[in-house]
């Protein structure tokens, strides 16, 4: 019954909906009509009209690149400028024959095979309707001769643009950075920051050092021109200007003389050096080594150059005062040193008997000090004078992993020191959690104890371990690492000092601070580890010298420099604070396979620390490190 | 056995449709690479969700209607929950309110409104037509004003109007008097001043801006203007891919989103336009013929409304970027960037899809 109603009724509703159907249908044929209609009054009946303004819309609004600010030492030496050079740029949308026109153009002024290739690859990366340079650095003399024979070249024009200049060259390049063209990269992040629209008309953006982290107000504000063209595209008068507002001045810390002297003591090793103001945390001394010219940057590097500066062994890219990670060996001590004053697990006067290692209980393998037979008698202040190892692996293994770990990341180790630069790692201060979760396995006391003597997977920046130098220096309060003091804005008219912050204080038993800061002292006294370092010395330096392994070295084998390769020798390490007194000074050097801490990485610290403390420049001779005889490594040995 | 499987898993895939989905997932990714300035990376993430919507897609093409109409209130019922719940606890954003954070994600219910009101109002009408009386008419229109309401409040103009066409047509479809109709179109003229004191005061501009944009050729009308400009200058057959200026040289505001079509006008002229119009009117076109043979009252008002409310968003987008309707957030089908738009749309097909090839299977059960 039902089925028979719905049937009947079936019919009628279904002729009702095809109805409906069929009027909507009409809808839409007449609404595309519609549509196809507006297409046609705009894309043909009204295109010459269109096409005219497409035309001026993209040559009316001309953005005036800013001057970007200059960077200068701590005495007004300057590090980056400016300066216009003369390019011939191709359209190649206006140009009939690109490559004849190229060859025509190098009849007038040189164009190098090198310039062609820049020119191929940059034209590759951009638009048609966007010029790209053919020549760059025109003299007069060529842009004179362009421009008398210009109406032969349609859509090649003489500009000048502004090029970034390093006077010092390699002095400083990691921390100075340099500029180069912007990628995609950048374009996305300046999409994220909303700052895309400042860079209309930049080409070029910083990268890496504070050229990269204060790209913000080194970059300015760019100007807008509105121009009123001609049918022809020639400029016929400016309707209105925005001027640009120039990027502002940093100002760094450093002194580029006490630069070129930090970078000169290491010759031909490669490494790192950070020097800090313990009191308020000014870069004094930023150090990597090998070095490179950031000039190559700027102009575009050439594919052959770039392939050599990244893959050279030497790894010049590398900006290693906070990119390169090492184990800080024996440096790490006095830090482990304090955390057992402070946790209560040692105080003066006690002490242990060295047999020169240490065994775990039921266990055979010896952990062994770096001096057979041991130091004697050694109490905590001595343990860090003479870098007793056994003294070290018992006090690790009593305060714990966690304890310890706990307690020196408020030096600063294991996290980012926050220095104003980009891309900082965080080195890694290892605890039984981080191991399960890196590699799923447990924890092993031997792990424990080989953290006290700042091995195992201890790893650490030559910042952080500026830093934390810095911090011990300064009682225990940490300042803010920064290589920018102040920033001069409105064409150096107004001067704004970077804040000085205080990261962390720690509260520390003074009774304690003396003990650590004593042990640190006798260093570099007779019968310490660095003594020869503070030789004829006018002030006190307090040090602590470290050697961190390359390769392993069996149980029962000895090492011997002499035998391994040059890049398989161990790195030397040596933090060192002065005056010992009343801290000015903070440095941590690391010079890669150079052997023992004492005597590769001491002379570099010392030259630095008279240079800042005495005014005094290293003679002629002794500029460099010199060379260390085979048989003086062999003697110090790896005392880790 | 492999063949076996294919043809089982293409058994209710309309080969026509998906032909032109394909086509037009295609035009789409050429012209968003062109539009986002040769980014792959955005060709790629689009890329993906295609792959995505095609998988949604695929399942709605394999659900028989018959569940549709069981699901078709409690989706209603948890669409409107959900709007309220924006209207009270949802993330602001751009000026406006439409993202709800369910703690394991953001969800936007408006969307979700666009394939439930169809539904709803599909299923409530099959279920009366025994009995059809003005008075179910009134009801269904209740049931699209409160969730369109709650849409505009956001605002999401773009939204509304696409839920209130969907409605819409569903109410058409199932009978709605001529006279009514009349009456509603007349009202709807004398209430336009109450509707426009409604309005958002940007949505009071858009309107305005639409029949002068050189009030304000440098604010609100930019939009307008610079699209206009890019689509005439394209001419007959556009300045080719990659090449257009108003596009590559930032002119073009939201260009790999809502005004990707001047893009597109611009770079392949209006012998493009023309294809591409065509394009769309093959999908509309099968649509309707799918519409016309489904057996039910249920899946011919809801396949009509599907076809139509995709047949809205064409014209409605490709009229805002030609100047010919006010600017309202509605992307370009197939072609603008964006997953969620992406997924409702070929949510749509893949029911529609399922109607058509779950109808034989009806009539002999």
């Amino acid at each position: 019954m039902r089925l028979r109603f719905e049937v009947k009724n079936h019919s009628l509703e279904h002729y009702q909906f095809g109805l409906r159907l069929s009027v909507l249908s009409a809808l839409i044929l007449i609404c595309f009509s519609v549509l196809l209609g507006r297409f046609f009054y705009l894309q043909i009946t009204k295109y010459d009209y269109f096409q005219t303004l497409a035309e001026n819309n993209r040559v009316s609004l001309v953005p005036i690149v800013p001057n970007r600010g200059l960077i200068l030492d701590r005495n007004g030496v300057i590090l980056a400028q400016n300066f216009f050079v003369y390019t011939l740029e191709i359209t190649p949308s206006k140009t009939p024959n690109v490559e004849e026109t190229i060859s025509k153009i190098s009849e007038l002024v040189e164009v190098s095979p090198e310039d062609r290739k820049r020119f191929n690859k940059l034209r590759a990366q951009s638009h048609n309707f966007e010029s790209v340079p053919i020549r760059t650095h025109l003299n007069e003399v060529e842009a004179a001769k362009f421009a008398a024979n210009h109406y032969q070249f349609p859509g090649v024009e003489i500009r000048s643009r502004l090029f970034r200049h390093y006077p010092l060259g390699n002095l400083g390049v990691h921390m100075i950075g340099y500029i180069g063209r912007i990628n995609e990269a950048d374009v996305r992040a300046l999409e994220k920051s909303e700052d895309l629209s400042n860079y209309k008309g930049s080409d070029h953006i910083g990268k890496g050092g504070v050229e990269q982290y204060y790209e913000k107000q080194l970059h300015g504000t760019t100007g807008f021109q509105q121009i009123e063209m001609d049918a022809d595209g020639e400029a016929v008068r400016v309707l209105s200007s925005t001027p640009p507002v120039s990027g502002d001045n940093l100002i760094l810390s450093i002194d580029s003389k006490m630069q070129e002297i930090g970078e000169q003591a290491f010759g031909n090793h490669r490494g790192a050096m950070v020097a800090i103001n313990p009191k308020n945390g000014e870069i004094l001394s930023y150090v990597s080594m090998p070095t490179f010219n950031p000039n190559l940057f700027v102009d575009g590097i050439d594919k052959d150059t770039w392939k050599t500066l990244n893959e050279s062994l030497d790894r010049p890219l590398i900006n290693r005062p906070i990119r390169g990670i090492y184990p800080p060996g024996s440096t790490f001590k006095p830090f482990v040193a304090m955390a057992g004053l402070q946790e209560g697990r040692r105080s003066l006067p006690f002490s242990i008997s060295d047999p020169g290692f240490y065994t775990l209980n039921g266990s055979s393998h010896q952990y062994r000090d770096w001096k057979p037979g041991g130091h004697g008698q050694v109490d905590i202040q001595k343990a860090i004078t003479v870098s007793c190892d056994t003294f070290f692996y018992g006090l690790a293994l009593d305060l714990g992993i966690d304890r310890l770990t706990s307690f020196v990341s408020h030096f600063g180790f294991g996290k980012k020191t926050g220095v104003d630069l980009a891309s900082e790692t965080a080195g890694l201060l290892p605890t039984p959690e981080w191991k399960w979760r890196r590699w799923k396995q447990r924890w092993y006391p031997g792990e424990t104890v080989i953290v006290g003597i700042g091995q195992g997977y201890t790893l650490v920046t030559p910042m952080q371990l500026a830093q934390a130098t810095a911090v011990l220096a300064n009682n225990g309060v940490a300042m803010r690492p920064h290589l920018v003091s102040s920033i001069q804005k409105n064409n150096g008219l107004e001067t704004e000092l970077v804040a000085i912050t205080k990261l962390d204080s720690l509260a520390l038993d003074p009774n304690n601070i003396a003990i650590v800061k004593a042990g640190m002292v006798g260093v570099t006294q007779a019968g310490g580890t660095a003594a020869s370092v503070a030789a004829g010395s006018s002030y006190n330096i307090a040090a602590k010298t470290g050697t961190a392994q390359v390769v392993g070295i069996k149980q029962g084998a000895k090492y011997n420099a002499g035998n391994l390769d040059e890049r398989h020798r161990d790195h030397a390490l040596f933090i060192a604070y002065a005056p010992a007194e009343d801290p000015k000074i903070a440095v941590a050097v690391i010079v890669e396979n150079g052997g023992h801490g004492g005597s590769a990485a001491g002379p570099i610290a010392r030259k630095i620390m008279d240079y800042y403390l005495l005014g005094k420049e290293p003679s002629e001779q002794n500029k460099t490190l010199n060379k260390m005889p085979e048989a003086q490594m062999i003697e110090d040995g790896p005392h880790d | 056995m492999i063949r076996k499987l294919f043809d089982h898993f293409k058994k209710n895939i309309d080969p026509f449709l998906m032909g032109c989905i394909f086509f037009s997932c295609i035009v789409g990714l050429f012209v968003l690479y062109s539009a986002s300035g040769e980014s792959i990376e955005r060709v790629l993430s689009q890329f993906m969700n295609i792959l995505a919507a095609l998988g949604i897609m695929w399942l709605a093409a394999n659900t028989p209607p018959h569940y549709l109409e069981r699901i078709a209130l409690p989706l209603f019922i948890l669409g409107l929950l959900l709007l309220i719940g924006v209207a009270l606890f949802g993330e602001i954003s751009h000026g406006a309110r439409r993202w709800l954070n369910l703690g394991i994600g953001r969800i936007q219910p408006s969307e979700l409104m666009k394939i439930a009101v169809p539904l709803m109002l599909a299923w409530y009408f099959a279920k009366r037509e025994q009995s059809l009386r003005g008075i179910d008419f009134a009801l269904g229109a209740l049931l699209l004003v409160v969730p369109v309401g709650l849409i505009m409040k956001q605002p999401d103009l773009g939204t509304a109007l696409i839920i209130t066409a969907a409605g819409f047509y569903v109410l058409f479809l199932a009978g709605l008097s001529w006279k009514i109709l009349g009456g509603l179109i007349v009202t709807s003229g004398l209430m336009a001043p109450v509707f426009w004191s409604m309005l958002h005061d940007y949505q009071r501009r858009r309107i305005e801006i639409l029949f002068d944009p050189y009030q304000d050729p440098l604010g609100a009308g930019y939009h307008t203007i610079q699209a206009s400009i890019a689509l005439g200058s394209g001419g007959f057959a556009g300045k080719g891919w990659t090449n257009g200026t108003q596009s590559q040289l930032d002119f073009l505001p939201e260009r790999t989103t809502d005004f990707i079509f001047a893009v597109f006008g611009e770079e392949f002229g209006f012998l493009g336009n023309v294809l591409l119009l065509i394009l769309f009117l093959l999908l509309i076109g099968r649509g309707v013929v799918i519409s016309s043979q489904a057996q039910s009252t249920f899946t011919r008002l809801l396949a009509g409304s599907i076809t139509l409310t995709f047949f809205t968003y064409v014209f409605v987008n490709m009229g805002m970027v030609s100047g010919v309707l006010p600017v309202v957030g509605v992307p370009l089908p197939f072609v603008s960037y964006g997953g969620t738009s992406l997924v409702t749309i070929l949510l749509g097909f893949g029911i529609l899809m399922s109607i058509h090839s779950h109808k034989t299977l009806m009539s002999t059960s």
